[in-house]
Parts: structure tokens; sequence; C-alpha cells
């Protein structure tokens, strides 16, 4: 600190990139929204599904969330980063090519995603679908990102690092060691494969990541940007520096260990349920400091949020952080979890966070930034009005419909007569009962896309009106150093090197996780009490995977006299044991599989797989009509059974030699079974067959069965 | 659950690193000053 002598140095920004993050970020958000809007109505309305493999809601879905999160959030979240880390460390980004890089990178990904993911390649886990190359790549592209980042930290000219600073630190390291664990996986072909996890264990991991990517790459990054713009914005100082101090080291510290909540009631063990769900609980404190110390920055300014639709944006941003953040916590108690786990209730709090939080502070923070590396003045601000009161309406319709769904849902499945019966047995009932607030959910969803587009034009126009682009220069005070020679100067050269340290790293890491999981199968398997999958079932499990069943339909029973009445008796640990990836589910827009098995006959699985109105009248399921002329393949199997058996899934090597033949032998009983139940002939070699026997098998696997599966609903 | 075996490990080090760096910062005085921070970030 003695080294603070003040010299005045001028440096050029690099504002090019922050220009090209925030078109992509733009571009992105529309694509996932409408990507949103259409998943939304085919729920309301099932033949919007129009029987298109690509574009049916199992696989949109996803192409939904992975849009919403890594395509318009992570486009937001480095736009803001690069542009306010070169104004709080007072230097130009470490270095421009690494910056080229990580955006062309991050933009191929995200095109990567968008063709992989509707195609069918996914990993079958929430939030992490996209397949083992795509997971390299973004592996690359986050270190070259750090490296980018922390070198520019390096080379800093100011001293004292600002707190928004500090939460992209967090999201940068954590982020990376979320992603390269969850995503330890082994290829069974080119776009193929199985993560090491299974079961209970693969549950942990995946919610320990799925929990996190919302703290690390929905909260913290977004904190860390309203930290910055929300003070610049209103030209006024955080309410208190202190506060956000504290603030940052209480989420880094508790969020890490909250992700069990999301278990609540499955067979995951009661301890780490418990842990899960008072760590949440402790989240309400530095969750709520931070927006009160965002609020209350305004102080004195309050009149801002009349003229200022910047303001505005960014004060129901907050007051939404403070909403979702006071939610998350309440639905992490076990006895409100029993409720709203598995319904709409879940689908409202998470948009509460998106679309208030996330899309309305990057909103504000485009509305801030466009004027200013455009060097112009905002077109309209009328038209941002109009699009905050469009969004603001849009969020308002979605979170109150999914809430008022949720709950009623969750009710009606635990509604028990006075007899002991369920008042509602048939699960369509109760998705009948909510198809209304699918529309009214749909009508939010279009509302805030409306109010998006109005952006587009208002942006559009500012855009067009500017007549100079360039890259800010400015002259500022180094307080760090007291020559240029020193220092931070001899590190500018050293880009390849720190790059190629950092993969180093990333690598050795990676072989110190992946050793020890290699050796697992020599903990399990000797007493499970569980037969593997047939290869017939583990090629259908794969369609099941692919059509993304487990977007609608979970398999996991709790211990609730209502579901053991409905599906039968609670999942145990065990019979998930050789499940890579578990298929758990978190969210029951049809009912539960996990016991499906042998409740109805094959034909009944046929015909509702072509057309689920054939057998459930009110069914709002799509039809799979393409299972029936798709034809099995069965030769990869053998490479699939080999690498079930290498992560311990216990086959022979006979099994593995002969998977294809074993799965065509099954195939062609299974194909005769629905003939003779007065099916369509010679389905043998269809994928809807494997798809059967795989269905048929959910629950079936103990080998010897336990008393307590004998438990039956009396009428 | 032996996967916690790996778990917790890495939740440790990444919550001993968060430790690390809050100690280093006290040390480097990036917390001395608890005031003027928040005003330096207005101009540019």
């Amino acid at each position: 600190m003695n080294e603070t002598i003040s010299r005045l140095e001028e440096v050029t920004y690099d504002d090019a990139i922050v220009r090209k993050f925030l078109l992509a970020c733009m571009v992105f958000a529309g694509v996932a929204f409408a990507a949103g809007l259409l998943a939304a109505l085919q729920l309301a309305f099932f033949p919007l599904n129009m029987e298109l493999p690509w574009l049916t809601f199992g696989r949109l879905r996803p192409l939904h969330t992975n849009a919403a999160i890594f395509a318009f959030a992570g486009n937001a979240i480095f736009a803001g980063i690069y542009h306010s880390t070169q104004r709080l460390l007072k230097t130009r980004m470490y270095s421009d090519r690494l910056s080229a890089i990580h955006f062309w990178g991050w933009q191929l990904i995200i095109v990567a995603a968008a063709i992989s993911l509707p195609l069918g390649f996914s990993q079958g886990k929430e939030y992490a679908e996209l397949e083992w190359p795509i997971d390299i790549a973004i592996t690359l592209i986050w270190v070259i990102f750090a490296v980018n980042f922390f070198g520019t930290l390096a080379i800093r000219r100011e001293k004292h690092m600002y707190v928004a600073l500090w939460f992209y630190i967090a999201t940068i390291v954590t982020v990376a060691v979320l992603h390269i664990v969850n995503s330890i996986e082994i290829p069974w072909s080119y776009m193929n494969s199985y993560p090491v996890w299974a079961g209970v264990q693969d549950a942990l991991v995946q919610w320990w990541y799925g929990h996190n990517a919302v703290a690390f790459f929905l909260t913290t990054p977004f904190l860390g940007l309203m930290y910055y713009y929300l003070p610049k914005a209103a030209n006024r100082p955080v309410y208190s520096y202190r506060l956000s101090i504290i603030h940052f080291w209480g989420l880094v510290f508790i969020y890490i260990w909250a992700g069990p909540h999301h278990l609540l009631y499955t067979s995951l063990p009661e301890w780490a349920q418990t842990l899960g769900m008072i760590f949440s609980i402790m989240l309400w404190a530095p969750s709520w400091g931070g927006m009160i110390n965002g609020l209350l920055t305004l102080r004195g300014a309050w009149h801002l949020l009349r003229t200022d639709p910047i303001i505005k944006f960014m004060v129901a941003a907050l007051t939404f952080y403070g909403m979702a953040t006071f939610e998350g916590p309440l639905l992490s108690i076990k006895s409100v979890s029993a409720i709203g786990h598995y319904t709409d209730w879940i689908v409202g709090h998470v948009h509460a966070g998106a679309l208030g939080w996330n899309g309305f502070l990057s909103f504000a923070m485009i509305y801030y930034l466009v004027p200013k590396l455009w060097k112009t003045k905002l077109y309209s601000d009328r038209l941002a009005n109009v699009h905050f009161w469009l969004g603001f309406l849009g969020i308002v319709l979605y979170y109150v419909s999914m809430v008022a769904a949720g709950i009623t849902q969750g009710l009606m499945w635990k509604a028990i007569g006075p007899e002991g019966q369920l008042v509602y047995p048939d699960f369509v009932e109760t998705v009948v009962r909510i198809v209304p607030l699918y529309w009214a959910r749909a009508l939010g969803g279009a509302f805030f896309l409306g109010g998006f587009m109005v952006m587009c034009y208002n942006v559009y126009r500012t855009i067009a009106a500017s007549t100079e682009v360039s890259n800010e220069t400015v002259r500022v005070r180094n307080t760090r150093y007291s020559s240029a020679g020193e220092g931070h100067r001899a590190l500018e050269g050293m880009v390849t090197v720190f790059s190629v340290l950092s993969l180093i790293a990333i690598l050795v890491g990676s072989v110190i996780e992946i050793y020890p999981t290699l050796s697992l199968h020599s903990y399990i398997a000797k007493t499970a009490n569980i037969d593997p999958y047939s290869p017939l079932e583990i090629a259908g499990r794969d369609i099941y995977i692919r059509e993304g069943c487990y977007v609608c339909h979970s398999q996991q029973i709790r211990p609730m006299v209502s579901e053991v009445l409905r599906y039968g008796s609670p999942s145990t640990m065990e019979e998930s044991i050789y499940d890579h990836p578990f298929q758990w589910g978190s969210k029951r827009t049809g009912p539960d599989l996990a016991r499906v098995g042998k409740k109805y006959p094959d034909l009944w699985h046929f015909r509702h797989m072509v057309d689920p109105r054939s057998v459930v009248e009110k069914s709002i399921m799509p039809s799979y009509s393409w299972l029936v002329k798709d034809k099995t393949d069965f030769l990869s199997l053998r490479k699939k059974v080999s690498v079930l058996r290498n992560l311990g899934v216990p086959y022979s090597p006979e099994q593995v030699a002969q998977a294809d033949r074993l799965a065509e032998e099954q195939a062609k009983s299974v194909a005769q079974a629905i003939h003779d139940q007065g099916g369509p002939e010679g389905l043998e070699r269809r994928e809807i067959v494997a798809l059967i026997a795989y269905l048929q098998a959910l629950g079936q696997k103990e080998k010897q069965p336990r008393p307590t599966d004998q438990v039956t609903v009396k009428e | 659950m032996i996967v916690l075996y790996l778990m917790i490990p890495i939740s440790l080090a990444l919550g001993i690193g968060f430790v690390g760096a809050f100690v280093w910062s006290v040390r480097n005085g990036q917390m001395d000053d608890t005031e003027t921070p928040a005003h330096r970030i207005l101009e540019d």
C-alpha cells in the first residue's frame, strides 16, 4: 500500500467485444423466449407438437432451458462482465484474441446445442443435456474465459477489487468445477455417452450441479452486474458497501450445500435431505441482504422510478429476486415440498427468477449499455416503458397461473377420501383441471415475448441512428504500480503460457476425479438385489432419454400415503443402482412411471405411444408415431452394454458379446405379444418394441420382491 | 453414496478456496475501506 503513487495513463477499452456479446444475447433471447412460448402452447394444446420428432415437447423443453440459461443469460453475463470489468480495473481485457475465441467459441457451442438437442442427442440430465463433445468444448471455452478474466485482474491498474468482481470470480471458478464433475461420462459413440454416476449418486451430483447452476450462473454473476449497473444507472453509491461484502461471502459459503432440496422425500438418505433443507433456509439471510442493499441504493432517488425506465426494470428485477429467494427456501421445507414438488409451482418459481430477475436485469443493462456503446441516445423511453409493462404483466400472469396450477394439482394428488381411497385416482383428471391455467401461462409468455420485441425495435432504431462506433479511451489513475515497467506489464505477453497451464491443471484435476470412479463397480453390485436391464431394455431406455420423457414423467415414488396408493410402494435407493443416468425426474406433467411395468398390456403401450387419446381420452401427451416406423439400433448395443459393464453394471462377457442377438430375441417375443393381443404384425425391429420392453421393466427388476410390493389399492 | 467421497472433498475444496480468498482479501487491504469503493466506481 505504500506504492499508491498515482499516475495518469491512457486506456482504450475493448467495447467491440461487449457489442458482440450484447447482440448475441438479444438474438438468442428471442430464440429462448419463442421456444418457451411454443412449449407452453404445446402443454395447453397438444396438437402443436405436430408429430414432428424434433419439435415435440420432450426435445423442445431442453432446447428452451439451455437457450435461456446458456445462450441468453450467458451472453448477457459476458457482455456485462467484459464491459464492467475493464472499467472497474481500469484496464483493457488481458487479450483481445482470447476475447474473440471466447465469443465465437461460445456461439458455436450454442449452435451445436440448437442442432443436437432437437435431433435427440441428450444425456437425460436437466440443464446438462448436451452431449460429450459439446461438454468438452464448454470446458475449453470456459477456461479461455477464465484465463482472460484472471489475466485482466493481474494487470489491473486499480488495486481495490470492487464487490462485483468478487461475484464474477466466484462464478468462473464454481461453474468450471460444477460442469466438469457433473459431465464425467464415457462415450459409446461420437455423439452419445453414459454418465459414470448412477442412481442416487447421479441424482446427488446432478442436483448439486443443477442447483448451483442456478446459484452460480443465474445468481452470482447477475448480482455482480446489479452491484455495478444499479449504482451507475442511478448515479449514486450502493447503499452499504459493507453489506455487499457480507452478502457475497454469505452466499458463496452457503449455496454449495443446498442442492439436495431438489431431492426431498426421494430415496436419497434422509440426513442429506435435511442438510440441504437447512442450508437452503439459511440462504434467506444473505439473499435478502443483497436485495435490500440494492433497493436502498435508491433511497432519496425514488423519483427515478417514475422517470427512468432503466431504474424501473432494475427495481422490478430486485423485487423478483427477493420474491424468488423467499420462495426458494420456503419450497425447501419438506412439508411445503411435499405439495409443491413435481408440480407447476416449481415452474412458476423458476420463471419468477428467470423472467423477473435475470430477464429484467438483462433488459435494464441493455437499455443502459446500448446508448453508451453506440454513442447515441435511446430511441424511445416511451417504448421502453411499454416493454416494461408488457413484460411485467407477462410475468405476473405466468407466475400466478403456475402457482395456482401447482397448488391445485398438488392438493388433488394428495386428496384422500373418508374411506382411505384417492379422490382423484385418474391422473388425467388432475391435468384437465389445470389446462385453462396452461393457457393463461402461455398468454403471459406471449406478453413477455411481445415486450421483448418492442425492445428489439427500440434497440434497432437506436443503433440505426448511431453515427459513430468506437472504443472508449479514457485517462485513468494507476493506483497499483509506480512505474509502467513493473509487475503486470511482464504478464502481458504470457497469454499462451497461462492458457496451457490452466488446461494442464484442468486435465490433471479431471484424471484425479475420474480415477476413483473407474473402480466404483467394486463397491456396488455384489449385494444388490436388482437385475440389470436387458440389452433391449437398454435400447428402449435410450429412446426414453432421447425423447425427453423425463421432462414430464418422474420415476421416484415418495413415501406418502397418496403416492403409495397411486403408484405403489416407495422407490428404494437400490432400484436405480444401475441407472446411468438416473431418471428420477423433477416434474409430473404425466404420472410417475417408477412402477409402471406390467401395469398395462403391451398393446396398451403400443396404442398409447401411437395415439395417447385412444387409451386415455383427455391425455395431453404428444403422439410418438415415428417410433413405429424407425428401426432399433441393435448393433450399437454391444458397445453400450460393454460401456455399462465397465461402469460396474453386472453383465457377463457373453451378454456383452451377444447383446444385439439377445435384444433381437426379446424383441421378437414382445412383438409377438403385441400381435397376439390384437396389434399389428412385424414390429420386432421397430423402436416402439424396445421402448415398451423398457417401460414394462420399470419396477420389475428386484430379484426377490419384498412383501411391501403387495400393496394394492382397495376400492 | 460412494459419490460423497468425491463431492465432500470438492465442496470443501471450494469452501477452503473461498476462505483463502477471503483471508487474502483482508490481508491485501481489500476490506480496509468500506466507504470510498462504492463512490469510486461512479467516475469513469
